[in-house]
C-alpha cells in the first residue's frame, strides 16, 4: 500500500513538470532552467529525507520490544543514532544551503551582453510595459502585453504607481515585487519564441486575481518591426461606423482616462489604447480580444472586474457597436 | 498523632482550603473570576469558537474555489473572508489555545495553587474576547479588514484602503497582543517563582519548558507588531508618514516590522505543541523522556533562531542578495533543532513500550505531515526556489503542513490527553480513533494538492482563477478534502459534548502518568493540591517515594502560596493571591472602549485617560480580606526580615 | 527513590520579599523588558528611516536642545529621591517612604511641564513628514511612560499616608516601583540622543 502511495506521488510530482503554462517547472529561459534544477534537487534530496525519516518511524512504531531496550547501553546506541542523524542532518543542510546561494549569484547577472531594458509598471489591477528609447517620441507603451526578443537578455525595471505588486513570469524567471517608492530590478530572457504567461504575485486589492500578463516572445527581428509599428500613431478610422466611434469615444468619459497617441486622448490614468487592436486580449488576459468581450466590458467592467477602475459606461447600443468597432480596429 | 485524628485535620483542613479558594458563584461572580482552571478552560473553549468560525471561513472559500471563475463569493467578500480567516487563526485560535493549555497546566504541574497575577489573567481573557467580539461585529457588517493577515502596506494605508476596514485589523492586533503579552509575562513568573521544592530547573516537565521559551518570544516579538500597527492606525487616523514613500516613509519599514513578529508568532504557536508531544511520548511509552537535556536546548534553540528568520518573507522585494543569503542560512539552521526533537521523539518510539491510544496517534500523525511540511519549509528557505513559489498555493501548503501539522494535531491530541483531568471523563476512545484518520487523511487530501498546484503557477490570496490553467482539479481535490475536516471538527465536538456529560470516569491519572497534574483529583479542587508537593525527581510522580514529602505551614484560611527561588526551587517568602474582584473586567471593558474608540478618533485618549487611571487605581487599591503583615506585626517578632 | 525525604515547613517565612527572590520584581522587570523592546522598535525605525533619505533632518530645522536638555537634567536628578525612597522602603522606615515619595512627585510634576515645552520645541508636526512621525512617536511613547509612572507614584503616594501604608508588602511595591523609575529615566538617554542629537551628529 505504501509503494502504491509513493509511485502516485512520484506520478503526480512529475506531472506537474508536463502542465506547461505559467509553470515554473516548465522553463523557457536559462534563469528558469536554473532555478527547475535546483527545485528538483532540494526535493530529490528532501524526498528521501522524508523517506528515511518516515522508514525510521514505522520501524519505531511497529517492532517487537525486548527488554534490553531499557537498558543503558541501548540508551547509549539510541543516543548515538540521534547525534549521527543530527550530524547528516546539518552536513545536508549546507549542502542545500551552498547549492542555493550559488544558484541565486547566476540569478543575478544576465548571461549576455546588450541587454533591451523595459519597464514594467504594476496599477491596480493592469500592466504598463515601456520600452524606452533616446527619443521619447519614440517610446513604446504596450499595456499587460510584453513582447520580448528571443535569446537576448532583458532588464525589467519594476515600478508600482499605487500599491505593492509583483511581476513573475514563471517560465523565465523568479518574482520581483513592485514597491512604490523604491525601484527594483529583474534580468530575464527567453531562449525561443512562443508564448507565456505571467500574474500578479502580490496580493494588491479586489481584482488581484485578474491582473496577468501575457508575455510574447519573437525572433529579433519581428521584435523590432512590432516596437517599429507600436511606435506609429493611432490607425484612423477605417469605416464609418468606426468614424462614428471615434467621436463617441472622444465625447464621453472615455478620453478622461485613456491614451490614444495621435488624437485628442491623452490621459494615462488608464491603459493606453493606441494599438489595443492589436493584443491578445483585454483587461489583463481577463477576457479575449473579440467583439463580444470588448462590448462587454465597455458596457459594464464591473461585470468582470468588479472593483475595478473602470466605470459603467451607459451608451446606446448603436454607439457602443460603433465604439467597438473603432477599438478593433486600433491595430 | 492517631489516625483518625490525622484524618480529621485533612478534612478540617480540605473544607477551609474549599472555602478559601472557593470559585464566585452568581450572575457577578462570573466576572470576578481569577483562578488559573476557570480562565484556562474560558480560553480554551472561547478559542475553539473562533477556530470553528476560522473554519468556516475556510469552508466557503474552498466552495468558491472549487471551479474556475465561481459565483458563490465576489472579491470583496473573499478578500474579508481570507482576511479574517488568518487573523482568527492566528491571533483569535492559535496563540490563545496554547497560552491557555499553558494558563491551565502549568500551576498543576510544578505544584501550586494559582497563575502569578491571577487578576492580569482574567483581565487578558476580557481583553482577548473583546478583541474577538470587535472583528467579527465588523465582518458581520461588512467592515471586515479585506487587505490579508499580512496587511501590507500602501494597500493598507490610508490612500488605498479608505474606511475603517484595516483600522479593525491593527486593533485586533493590539487587543490580542495585550492579552498575550500579560499571559507570557504570568507565565515567566509563575514558572521561575512559584515551583514547588525540589523542582529545580532541570526537573521541569518539558511541556513547562516549552510554555516559557513561548512565553520569552512573546515578550521579544510582539512588541515590533504593536509598533507596526500602532503606525499603521496613525497613518490612517492622523496623518502620519511610516509609511508613505512619497513624505520619507517606506513601504518595506511595514514588512520588516510585520514580520519581526510575524516569523516567531508561528514558532510561538508551534513550541508549546513539542511541549504537548513530550509529554504524550513520556506518558504514552510509559518511558523517562529520551535525550532530556537535547530537547530542551532544541525548545531554546528554537526560540532564540527564529527571530533571525523574518526577512524570508521579503525575498522578492529587490534587497541586496548577500543580505537575503544570511536568512538563507538562518532559516536552514533553524531546521537544527527541530530535526533533534524528531530523532529524540522517534527514539523514544523505538524503546519505549508504545500505547496507541488516541492522544499518541495524534502525535505519530503530527510527526508524518510536520516533517514534510518542514521539509517544504527547507525549500523555502532557497531564494531563488523561494522566487518562483511565493505568493503561490505551495506557501499556503506549506504553512498548513507545519501549522496543522505541528501545532493543530499535537493540540488535539493534548485535548484527548487533559480532557480527563480537566473535566474528569475520558473522551470516547473509538471516537477519538475515528476522529484522527478523518483528519489525518483530510487534511492530506485537501493541502497536498496545493504544493502541485502552487508549482503550476497559481498565486495565493486569489478568489478566483481561469479556467484554462490546469488547476481545477487539485481545487477540487483539496475542496472535497476540506469536507473530510469538517466532519473531524464536528466529530470532536461531538465527543467533547458528549463525554463531559456521559464519558466514562477518570480517576486521578487514568494514562498512569508522571507530571504533578495527575497526582490530583479529576477535575482538580479548586485549591489544586490538598498538600503542596514536594518533588523528588524529573518524573515527579515515577520517582516519588512511598510516602512523598509535602510542604506545611502554607496556610489554608488566606490564598497563600509558596514563591521559591528560579533555579532550584528553595522556598524563599509566602505570598497572598488576591482574592477575587471585579476590577479586572471592568478595566477590560474600559481598556476596549479605549481601543474602539480610538479607531475613530485620537480624542479617546482624553475621553478614557479618567476611566482608565480610576479602573487600574480600584484594581491595584488593597481589599478587604487581603490583609498581611504590618510594621506592627514587624516590631513584634525581633528579627523576623532574618527569616 | 524510595528513601523517606522530609517535609519542607514554610510557616515561618515571611509574607513578601524584595528583589527577585519576590515576584513583584519579576514582573515589573517583564513589563521593563516589554516597554524597552517598543523603545528599541521605534528607535530601530527612526535610524531605518534616515538610512531612507539623503538629508536629516528632511526640510525641517533641527529640534532646539533647550528644553530637551533641562528635562534631562530633571530627570537624571529625579533619580536622587527615587533612590532615597527605594532605600527607605527597603529600610521600612514609613516616615522616609512618604517624604521621598512626595518629593519625587514634585519632580515628576516638572518632567511632565517640561515635556510639553519639549514637543512645543520639535520644530515640526507629526504629519509634516516621516521624520516628524518617528520622532513624535518616539516622544509620545515616552511621554506616556513618564505620565503612568507619575500617576502610579502618586497612587502608591497617597496610599502611604493611609492605614494600608502600615502593611509590609506595600515596601516592596515602593522599591519596585522605584525600579521602574529608574527604567523610565534610563529609556529616556537613548532617545533623547536620537531626537536631539541624531540630526545634528548624522
Amino acid at each position: 500500500m505504501i509503494i502504491r502511495s509513493l509511485t502516485l506521488l512520484v506520478l503526480a510530482v512529475v506531472a506537474i513538470g508536463c502542465s506547461g503554462l505559467q509553470a515554473p517547472l516548465n522553463p523557457a529561459g536559462p534563469s528558469a532552467r536554473s532555478i527547475a534544477w535546483l527545485t528538483w534537487t532540494f526535493f530529490t534530496i528532501c524526498g528521501v529525507v522524508y523517506a528515511v525519516t518516515l522508514s525510521a518511524l514505522i520501524w519505531a512504531v511497529m517492532r517487537r520490544r525486548r527488554d534490553e531496550d531499557d537498558s543503558p547501553r541501548t540508551s547509549r546506541r539510541l543516543g548515538t543514532v540521534v547525534g549521527a542523524a543530527t550530524a547528516v542532518t546539518v552536513m545536508t543542510l549546507v549542502v542545500l544551503t551552498i547549492s542555493s546561494i550559488v544558484a541565486g549569484r547566476g540569478l543575478t547577472t544576465p548571461s549576455g551582453a546588450g541587454a533591451v531594458v523595459i519597464d514594467a509598471i504594476g496599477h491596480q489591477w493592469w500592466w504598463e510595459f515601456n520600452y524606452q528609447d533616446v527619443a521619447p517620441s519614440d517610446w513604446v507603451n504596450s499595456p499587460n502585453e510584453l513582447h520580448l526578443p528571443a535569446g537576448v537578455p532583458v532588464v525589467i525595471r519594476a515600478l508600482s504607481r499605487d500599491v505593492i505588486h509583483s511581476f513573475w513570469v514563471p517560465n523565465l524567471q523568479g518574482k520581483r515585487d513592485l514597491i512604490p517608492g523604491i525601484l527594483t530590478y529583474l534580468w530575464l530572457q527567453a531562449d525561443q519564441p512562443g508564448e507565456y504567461r505571467g500574474q500578479c504575485a502580490e496580493f494588491c486589492g479586489p481584482q488581484h486575481a485578474h491582473m496577468a500578463f501575457r508575455v510574447v516572445v519573437q525572433p529579433v527581428g519581428e521584435f523590432q518591426e512590432w516596437l517599429r509599428q507600436q511606435r506609429q500613431s493611432a490607425a484612423s478610422p477605417a469605416s464609418a461606423e468606426a468614424q462614428h466611434g471615434q467621436d463617441v469615444f472622444m465625447q464621453s468619459t472615455c478620453r478622461t482616462c485613456h491614451t490614444i497617441r495621435g488624437t485628442e486622448a491623452g490621459s494615462r490614468v488608464g491603459p493606453e489604447l493606441t494599438h489595443v487592436g492589436s493584443r491578445r486580449s483585454i483587461a489583463a488576459e481577463a477576457l479575449p480580444n473579440d467583439r463580444t468581450s470588448l462590448t462587454t466590458w465597455i458596457r459594464n467592467a464591473q461585470l468582470v472586474k468588479p472593483g475595478s477602475r473602470m466605470p459603467p459606461n451607459p451608451l446606446s447600443e448603436t454607439d457602443l457597436k460603433a465604439v467597438v468597432a473603432y477599438i478593433q480596429g486600433l491595430r | 498523632m492517631s489516625a483518625a485524628a490525622a484524618r480529621d485535620e485533612a478534612e478540617r483542613e480540605r473544607r477551609a482550603l474549599e472555602r478559601t479558594w472557593a470559585v464566585p458563584g452568581g450572575f457577578l461572580g462570573w466576572f470576578k473570576v481569577s483562578d488559573h482552571r476557570t480562565i484556562g478552560k474560558r480560553y480554551i473553549v472561547t478559542a475553539f469558537v473562533f477556530f470553528i468560525l476560522a473554519g468556516i471561513q475556510a469552508a466557503l472559500m474552498r466552495l468558491q474555489l472549487a471551479i474556475p471563475e465561481n459565483t458563490v463569493l465576489g472579491p470583496d467578500r473573499y478578500n474579508q473572508l481570507f482576511t479574517v480567516h488568518g487573523m482568527t487563526m492566528m491571533f483569535l485560535f492559535a496563540v490563545p489555545v496554547m497560552e491557555a493549555m499553558g494558563i491551565y497546566l502549568v500551576p498543576l504541574m510544578i505544584g501550586t495553587r494559582n497563575i502569578a497575577f491571577p487578576r492580569l489573567n482574567s483581565y487578558s481573557y476580557y481583553v482577548y474576547l473583546f478583541g474577538g467580539i470587535m472583528l467579527y461585529a465588523a465582518l458581520f457588517t461588512n467592515t471586515g479588514p479585506d487587505t490579508g493577515w499580512f496587511s501590507y502596506v500602501p494597500l493598507a494605508g490610508p490612500d488605498f484602503s479608505p474606511g475603517k476596514r484595516v483600522d479593525m485589523f491593527a486593533q485586533l492586533i493590539t487587543f490580542t497582543e495585550v492579552a498575550a503579552l500579560a499571559v507570557a509575562v504570568e507565565l515567566v513568573v509563575t514558572i521561575f517563582k512559584l515551583r514547588a521544592p525540589g523542582m529545580s530547573l532541570n526537573r521541569m516537565p518539558l511541556f513547562v519548558w516549552a510554555m516559557l521559551a513561548t512565553a520569552f518570544m512573546v515578550i521579544f516579538a510582539m512588541p515590533a507588531v504593536v509598533s507596526s500597527s500602532t503606525f499603521l492606525l496613525l497613518d490612517r487616523l492622523v496623518g502620519t508618514h511610516f509609511y508613505n514613500p512619497a513624505e520619507g516613509g517606506d513601504a518595506l519599514l511595514w514588512q520588516h516590522l510585520f514580520w519581526f513578529f510575524g516569523h516567531p508568532e508561528v514558532y510561538i504557536i508551534f513550541v508549546p505543541a513539542l511541549g504537548i508531544v513530550s509529554s504524550i511520548i513520556v506518558t504514552f511509552t510509559q518511558r523517562p523522556a529520551f535525550g532530556y537535556t537535547a530537547l530542551v536546548l532544541a525548545l531554546i534553540a528554537t526560540g532564540f533562531v527564529s527571530f533571525s528568520l523574518w526577512v524570508h518573507h521579503m525575498f522578492a522585494t529587490g534587497l541586496p542578495l548577500l543580505g537575503l543569503s544570511f536568512f538563507t542560512a538562518a532559516s536552514m539552521i533553524i531546521a537544527i533543532p527541530s530535526g533533534v526533537q524528531i530523532f529524540c521523539w522517534i527514539a523514544a518510539l523505538w524503546r519505549g513500550r508504545p500505547r496507541f491510544q488516541t492522544p499518541l496517534l495524534f502525535v505519530v500523525g503530527f510527526i508524518v505531515i510536520f516533517v514534510l511540511g518542514g521539509l517544504s519549509g527547507v525549500t523555502l528557505a532557497s531564494v531563488p526556489l523561494d522566487l518562483q513559489v511565493h505568493d503561490t498555493y505551495y506557501v499556503v501548503a506549506h504553512f498548513h503542513y507545519v501549522l496543522i501539522g505541528g501545532a493543530v494535531f499535537p493540540l488535539i491530541g493534548g485535548i484527548y490527553y487533559w480532557f480527563p483531568k480537566m473535566t474528569g471523563r475520558l473522551l470516547n476512545e473509538p471516537l477519538g480513533r475515528w476522529n484522527f484518520w478523518t483528519l489525518f487523511v483530510g487534511f492530506n487530501i485537501t493541502f497536498f494538492p496545493m504544493h502541485i498546484v502552487g508549482l503550476q503557477g497559481m498565486p495565493r490570496r486569489v478568489y478566483t482563477y481561469p479556467a484554462n490553467m490546469g488547476w481545477t482539479t487539485s481545487n477540487l481535490i483539496s475542496t472535497f478534502g476540506a469536507l473530510f475536516l469538517v466532519a473531524g471538527g464536528v466529530m470532536l465536538i461531538a465527543n467533547v459534548i458528549r463525554s463531559a456529560r456521559s464519558g466514562a470516569l477518570a480517576g486521578d491519572n487514568p494514562w498512569g502518568a508522571d507530571t504533578l497534574e495527575w497526582s490530583t483529583s479529576s477535575p482538580p479542587p479548586v485549591y489544586n493540591f490538598l498538600e503542596l508537593p514536594v518533588v523528588e525527581g524529573r518524573h515527579a510522580l515515577w520517582e516519588r517515594s512511598a510516602d512523598p514529602p509535602v510542604v506545611t505551614g502554607v496556610r489554608s484560611d488566606k490564598r497563600e502560596v509558596l514563591v521559591t527561588d528560579v533555579m532550584d526551587a528553595e522556598p524563599v517568602h509566602l505570598s497572598d493571591m488576591p482574592i477575587p474582584t471585579i476590577w479586572p473586567f471592568i478595566s477590560a471593558v474600559v481598556t476596549a472602549g479605549f481601543f474602539v474608540t480610538s479607531i475613530f478618533t485620537p480624542w479617546a485618549l482624553v475621553y478614557w485617560a479618567v476611566p482608565i487611571f480610576v479602573a487600574l487605581t480600584g484594581w491595584f487599591w488593597p481589599k478587604q480580606g487581603e490583609e498581611g503583615d504590618t510594621l506592627e506585626d514587624k516590631q513584634a517578632i525581633p528579627a523576623e526580615s532574618a527569616a | 527513590m524510595n528513601r523517606p525525604a522530609a517535609n519542607v515547613d514554610v510557616a515561618a517565612l515571611p509574607d513578601h520579599a524584595f528583589g527577585h527572590h519576590g515576584m513583584i520584581w519579576w514582573g515589573t522587570v517583564s513589563f521593563m523588558v516589554i516597554e524597552g523592546t517598543m523603545f528599541i522598535t521605534v528607535l530601530v525605525t527612526y535610524y531605518y528611516l534616515r538610512l531612507r533619505v539623503p538629508f536629516w533632518p528632511p526640510s525641517v530645522a533641527d529640534p532646539s536642545l533647550t528644553w530637551g536638555t533641562v528635562n534631562t537634567l530633571i530627570l537624571l536628578v529625579s533619580c536622587i529621591p527615587n533612590h532615597l525612597a527605594k532605600k527607605a522602603a527597603e529600610d521600612y522606615d514609613l516616615g522616609r517612604v512618604r517624604l521621598w515619595l512626595v518629593v519625587a512627585m514634585a519632580f515628576g510634576l516638572a518632567f511632565l511641564v517640561v515635556r510639553a515645552f519639549e514637543f512645543a520645541s520639535l520644530a515640526v508636526w507629526w504629519d509634516t513628514n516621516a521624520y516628524g512621525s518617528v520622532v513624535w512617536t518616539l516622544m509620545g511613547l515616552h511621554t506616556t511612560h513618564l505620565a503612568t509612572d507619575f500617576l502610579d507614584t502618586g497612587v502608591l503616594t497617597v496610599l502611604m499616608f493611609t492605614r494600608h501604608g502600615r502593611e509590609l508588602r506595600r515596601f516592596v511595591d515602593i522599591s519596585e516601583n522605584g525600579l521602574y523609575w529608574y527604567f523610565v529615566v534610563a529609556s529616556w538617554i537613548p532617545i533623547y540622543l536620537t531626537v536631539y542629537f541624531a540630526p545634528r551628529w548624522l
